[in-house]
């Protein structure tokens, strides 16, 4: 096998809206040995009998293309795009993160906040619950900005993605 | 047409009938209990009770592979469907069309621990195609069509479909569905044009061609051997096959160079390992076939037939790539070969064939014959000359006896060799040779055994007793787990922890106590008789041969080894020649 380094991609995988579908990609992600670096899941189409899942993986090119050929064997996957191949595309992710501050340290925050473009979700006097969307890398750099500042948790939804341009999947 | 109103169970039976199935393996249980009055009350399908689930999976996958039909298996909840795990996941390995219906409780009880419940499409996720739980009845009958059609398209598979008992008693409407097109399962079997002219051109200008087929070829049917062997002759290039491939291309024919592998032949393997175009047909470079990955055919460049995208570049790279039935891209290549006017360059392949010649001259397979112990690869040569002429059909359980049939018992046609190959799953071969046999109630049906395989699954020997079913049971009695003694002989200092086969029961008491007829060769002089007997014997025979318990099964591949690196027999084997990091694989 070649050693290659390993690469990052976000895949889109368009699947039948059936119970365990889920369960199937993400058995197959175990069962093979494949990394999950993040994974989300909605309904997309109107009629809601189509469900998109978005992963951001980590493999070698040989291991990336084994595991969209995996995917697309899956009965009930009906199409899989792997985005990083395919050209620009967008990735956003939201957080929603609780700070425990008082003092400068809460004023600081909402400093913090505005420059990330946070939005305030949830006060109270001890607390704050700040909602943030961006890409990885600005979720993961505003998060130890206010660790920085307090007792923080964290719930992040994990990478979605989208091409750019006028094409439509 | 219009809809029937009828309940679930019944709709299991129509839809059974109307996709053509004629016998099912199976085990009643409460979960199932209406199928099963469904059952009584039909006359269109055998049903054949098997003694444990998993000998229904096993019957199932001989009775598939023998006929190319698609096996059907009806298990209770729980236990049953737990049993059937692991014919279901060696039908996986195997591409082996199955549909299993399983009992489930009732949809208000799932989740519950309910009496005999288990998750079973939890279980069987990872060891099937695809599987279903049914929680409508207006569902069952399109579910049902549909879990043939992805059983038995593209690479075929296991499909299980999950039936809770209060479905079974619901009324509901069926009607056959018209067409089989799914909603996002589209295999494709066409190969791709450019990739086929590219194929071609790589291989009128091969100097040392190779043509490498698998079980796929089996898999598309009998043209899929007709047109393997078609290419083969036109080229007039060395063809090898891996133990799935086995019959695949006739075992006959000057041009064919034996199984390659881990026990293949030596010009099989040098052939491989020596070859500047590889042709690989419906094969998946397992691991028991490549050896050592990075010294794998180092100098070939390769083309890949497959139906299963995933199984291209999965362990080797590949530089023509080609997703497609075997039956339709070989079509394809043959014309084009014949339309491009394609000729072979004959001076390289005369030179490239006396090549392989001094290799065969090496006479891998070749064993020292004793008069006072059988030899197990000679018990074999003499089964098969005494079965020469006659319809027969040969499964095997796993072990040294597994290899030994494969290198030593040739078939010409396809379907008339049943293996677990994959999964290697001991046990395999009665219960297959059950299924084989009822598909093909005037064969001969054999079962090239171990004593420890024998073991694994005798109580399907009942089975055949009551089906009359004719199976012959043929032991290579060595007293060992023979493959594993033979590893720990090669890898483990001669420790032979836990293979010896201790207590074993009297074999022919042990038959005689089924109904069925024992025999016994203990010298090389009582083998051909033995043999003779249990052709002519009209019942289910087992012929416990007893072989040199010794014996070990070469030409060999250690472990983490490359092709052209072979222990040809005992007096190559030593500790040193397999590496460290041969040690831990497999």
């Amino acid at each position: 096998m070649e050693n290659l380094d390993s690469e990052r991609h976000t895949i889109a995988v368009l699947v039948d809206n059936e119970p365990g579908v889920l369960a199937r990609v993400i058995g197959l992600f175990s069962g093979r040995g494949y990394n999950i670096e993040s994974l989300t899941v909605s309904t997309v189409s109107e009629d809601k009998t189509m469900s998109r899942i978005t992963i951001v993986t980590l493999g070698t090119p040989m291991i990336i293309e084994q595991i969209k050929a995996q995917l697309d064997r899956l009965v009930p996957v009906s199409d899989v795009h792997d985005l990083t191949d395919e050209g620009p595309h967008i990735e956003r992710e939201v957080a929603l993160i609780k700070l425990l501050a008082k003092g400068p340290e809460r004023r600081e925050s909402l400093r913090i906040a505005d420059i990330f473009r946070a939005r305030v979700a949830d006060t109270t006097v001890s607390s704050f619950v700040f909602m943030v969307t961006g890409t990885q890398k600005k979720i993961d750099a505003f998060t130890e900005l206010m660790r920085s500042l307090g007792e923080v948790e964290v719930a992040r939804s994990g990478v979605v993605a989208i091409a750019r341009g006028s094409e439509v999947l | 047409m219009a809809s029937e109103r009828m309940t679930g169970a019944e709709i299991v039976m129509k839809a059974l009938a109307d996709l053509g199935v004629d016998v099912v393996f199976g085990y009643p249980g409460g979960a199932v209990l209406p199928i099963y009055d469904a059952l009584f009350k039909q006359n269109h399908i055998r049903h054949i009770l098997v003694r444990q689930e998993g000998g229904a999976v096993h019957a199932a996958e001989g009775y598939a592979r023998s006929t190319g039909k698609i096996g059907v298996v009806l298990v209770t909840s729980g236990p049953g469907a737990t049993n059937a795990v692991t014919g279901l996941t060696d039908a996986l390995m195997d591409s082996v069309p199955i549909v299993c219906l399983t009992g489930q409780v009732p949809t208000h009880l799932i989740g519950n621990d309910a009496f005999q419940e288990c998750d079973t499409t939890g279980i069987t996720r990872p060891c099937t195609k695809h599987n279903y739980l049914v929680k409508d009845v207006q569902d069952l009958g399109r579910v049902l069509h549909e879990a043939f059609y992805v059983a038995g398209s593209g690479r075929p598979g296991p499909v299980v479909v999950d039936l809770p008992k209060d479905v079974q008693f619901a009324e509901g409407d069926y009607e056959a569905p018209r067409s089989a097109v799914h909603k996002t399962y589209k295999p494709r079997v066409k190969g791709d044009r450019g990739s086929i002219e590219k194929a071609v051109e790589l291989l009128s200008g091969a100097k040392k061609p190779i043509i490498y087929a698998g079980g796929g070829v089996i898999n598309a049917g009998d043209k899929g051997s007709q047109l393997l062997t078609q290419l083969v002759r036109m080229t007039g290039y060395p063809c090898t096959l891996t133990l799935m491939g086995l019959g695949a291309f006739p075992a006959s024919d000057d041009q064919f160079l034996g199984m390659l592998g881990m026990h293949g032949t030596y010009e099989a393997n040098m052939a491989m390992h020596g070859c500047d175009v590889m042709l690989c047909v419906g094969a998946r470079f397992d691991d028991r076939v490549t050896g050592r990955l990075d010294a794998f055919a180092p100098g070939a460049k390769k083309i890949h037939i497959d139906i299963d995208p995933s199984s291209i570049n999965k362990n080797v790279r590949v530089d023509v790539p080609i997703v497609g039935d075997v039956a339709y891209v070989l079509e394809d290549l043959i014309k084009l070969w014949k339309s491009s006017q394609s000729g072979v360059d004959g001076k390289a392949l005369d030179t490239w064939w006396e090549q392989i010649a001094a290799w065969r001259a090496v006479k891998s397979l070749d064993f020292k014959q004793s008069d006072t112990v059988i030899k197990p690869q000679h018990a074999i040569r003499r089964l098969y000359e005494a079965t020469k002429g006659r319809e027969t059909y040969i499964t095997t359980e796993v072990g040294q006896h597994q290899m030994w049939a494969a290198q030593h018992f040739p078939f010409d046609e396809p379907k008339h060799w049943m293996t677990s190959g994959g999964l290697g799953t001991m046990g395999y071969g009665l219960p297959a040779a059950v299924g084989v046999q009822l598909a093909h109630p005037d064969a001969l049906v054999v079962d090239i055994a171990g004593e420890a395989s024998t073991m694994m699954n005798i109580q399907e020997l009942s089975t055949a007793m009551q089906y009359r079913a004719k199976i012959k049971v043929f032991i290579l009695n060595n007293q060992y787990m023979g493959m594993v003694r033979q590893w720990q002989e090669l890898l483990h200092g001669g420790r032979y922890s836990e293979t010896y086969s201790e207590a074993l029961p009297d074999f022919v008491k042990l038959a005689e106590a089924f109904g069925a007829v024992g025999l016994r060769a203990e010298k090389p002089d009582q083998l051909d008789n033995v043999i003779a007997e249990m052709i002519a014997t009209d019942n289910a025979v087992i012929a416990d041969i007893c072989v040199d318990p010794a014996e070990n099964c070469f030409p060999m591949i250690p472990s983490g080894a490359a092709h052209n690196d072979m222990l040809l027999g005992p007096e190559d084997e030593n500790e040193s020649s397999v590496s460290k990091d041969g040690m831990v694989l497999v």
